[in-house]
């Protein structure tokens, strides 16, 4: 832990002391809120991410698809997009003064506060899904494509609709697939910080230093805090671990019964 | 259909079997072909079907493209008006001369960063793609004590937030005085858990073992056999391996951030959100134009190789 004397006239001294820096981290209300704001993002943005990715992926495999390749391409396309370069974009597309988007709603009304405190949260997770739908397609897609064509046919023959062979047959068989975006996207949701950082200066105060855990343990260790930095990285692991693991026996139970 | 360019028609052209009647129909000058897919296809979808479909998928192409196609519209603009009216329209094409504005200003630093960039991903992603083919291969094809136990330590790793990782590897680097050492970003990068996993998956599908043990009988050494039948069998998987490692170490911010300090050294990335964070001090117009020349190389690396990083995907994603 890292000891400081009231003043902080003499140089920070280093003791060693093993759990301290878990119960500050525990007792942060920053640290704490920054692990709420992210659990909450996550419980949004992964859902509806995966959902568009399954939707977008069913859509092309289907039979009424057309220019597949032409779909396929653009969805992928941000992936080639930096984070950083995509959070630099989006934020010209946010921009209270100049937004181009605003100004395509202006006729209607409309102006739409990106970076406002309620806002920006979910402005953000729009640059992620943004970023990672296609990515997430381009997997799901992969394992319908390697659905065997007799089943499909069979379930045809027996009258079974579009729909219903989407729900109940291509779905199901895509599990694995599903499984590991969805663990990949909880990794990616703990790591959440490019985005935020690029529009924290942009944001007028509605993203602060510890907007995120990882940006919490990055102020940290700019304050050369480097105990507390870690001790905070390790809980977000072992979080992560956590999560990851319950997801994983959740989802393996369901495919027992 | 057939109004459908033929740079999509090849786009669609991969190796999936399930596509080929749509290719077919795709290419307008296959006449025989077109109408043999259409009459197939009217069976099986109506007219009002393949509406939605495209409308909604047309959505999802607008989603996707309209913040590129505003970077392009608006990187060509003239110099100092890249946020002016129209947002998604052009006011003349000045494309040209903003990009040699870019590369002069500041001293060329910004050809620094392109290639900066180029040097960290492209061999950090050779040399991370050789290295995960190799630990794969052996995992999938030799059996050996404790094989299940590295395999499962590396699928530990596939599951930690590579982020955590950034901390500790400041800290050890400026033990050792790496900082501001190219070596900083790129020793970190060489490191691929994922790609362990997808070449080991990927040799045990594609290498036979016959064809092993036929090049052991002919006196291959197992070295030869990797490098010469392994590696040639492994090609999908090592295209993707590669582009996967040189899009991370490319997009990558906070490591290089952190561990280069001297602009001279930062990859693009780091040196353009420094820029956008300036303070004003580096024209808005310049991130702008820098933002967009920093996408192109990826996108052509995609473009080049997509029917080599789709057939790795799928070994990926399949167990």
């Amino acid at each position: 832990m890292l000891k400081r004397d009231g003043l902080g006239l003499s140089a920070p001294t280093m003791v060693f002391d093993p759990f301290t820096n878990y119960l500050k981290a525990f007792s942060d209300p920053v640290f704490i809120e920054s692990l709420g704001r992210v659990l909450l993002f996550g419980v949004v943005q992964v859902p509806v991410m995966l959902g568009l990715a399954t939707a977008l992926a069913l859509l092309i495999d289907s039979h009424s698809a057309r220019a597949k390749g032409f779909f396929r391409l653009t969805s992928f396309l941000p992936y080639a997009v930096p984070g950083v370069i995509a959070a630099l974009m989006w934020s010209f597309l946010y921009s209270g003064s100049s937004s181009p988007i605003n100004a395509l709603l202006e006729p209607l009304g409309v102006a739409i506060p990106f970076l406002s405190e309620e806002m920006v949260l979910w402005s953000v997770a729009n640059i992620v899904t943004w970023g990672w739908t296609g990515y997430n397609m381009i997997i799901i897609y992969s394992a319908l494509q390697s659905i065997p064509g007799e089943i499909l046919e069979a379930a045809k023959i027996d009258g079974a609709s579009a729909w219903k062979i989407a729900w109940n047959i291509k779905i199901p068989m895509v599990r694995p697939a599903l499984i590991l975006t969805t663990v990949f996207s909880i990794i990616g949701t703990a790591q959440l910080y490019n985005e935020p950082k690029v529009l924290q200066s942009v944001s007028g105060g509605s993203i602060d230093s510890a907007f995120t855990p990882i940006m919490a343990a990055q102020a940290a260790t700019a304050a050369q805090n480097y105990p507390y930095a870690a001790a905070t990285s390790v809980i977000l692991a072992v979080l992560v671990g956590i999560l990851s693991i319950t997801f994983f026996k959740i989802t393996n139970r369901g495919s027992d019964s | 259909m057939s109004t459908q360019t033929d740079v999509l028609a090849v786009a669609a052209n991969d190796a999936n079997a399930a596509d080929a009647p749509t290719t077919a129909s795709g290419s307008g000058r296959n006449f025989g072909k077109q109408k043999m897919s259409k009459s197939l296809n009217n069976r099986e979808t109506s007219l009002a079907s393949r509406l939605i479909v495209t409308i909604v998928l047309g959505c999802f192409a607008i989603y996707f493209l309209v913040p590129i196609w505003w970077l392009f519209v608006a990187a060509s603009k003239p110099m100092g008006e890249q946020f002016s009216a129209p947002g998604f329209w052009f006011n003349g094409m000045h494309l040209g001369n903003n990009v040699a504005e870019l590369l002069t200003s500041r001293d060329g630093i910004f050809m620094r960063w392109i290639l900066n960039s180029v040097l960290y991903a492209g061999i950090g992603a050779i040399v991370g793609t050789l290295l995960a083919s190799m630990a794969g291969y052996a995992l999938a094809k030799y059996s050996f004590r404790g094989r299940e136990v590295v395999f499962g330590v590396v699928l530990a790793a596939v599951l930690i937030p590579k982020i955590l990782f950034t901390l500790p590897l400041y800290l050890m680097f400026s033990e050792v005085g790496l900082i501001n050492n190219p070596l900083a970003v790129i020793l970190p990068s060489i490191v691929s858990p994922f790609g362990v996993y997808l070449s080991r998956v990927f040799a045990a599908q594609s290498v036979p073992d016959e064809v092993i043990e036929a090049a052991r009988i002919d006196g291959v050494s197992e070295v030869g056999i990797f490098f010469r039948i392994g590696m040639r069998m492994m090609t999908p998987a090592l295209v993707t391996i590669f582009l996967f490692n040189f899009v991370e170490i490319w997009n990558n911010y906070l490591l290089p951030a952190m561990v280069i300090n001297d602009s001279s050294l930062q990859p693009v990335t780091v040196g353009l959100v420094s820029w956008f964070a300036s303070n004003g001090k580096v024209p808005m117009s310049l991130v702008v134009i820098g933002a967009l020349v920093s996408v192109i190389p990826l996108l052509l690396l995609f473009l080049f190789l997509q029917r080599f990083w789709k057939a790795g995907l799928t070994a990926g994603a399949i167990k």
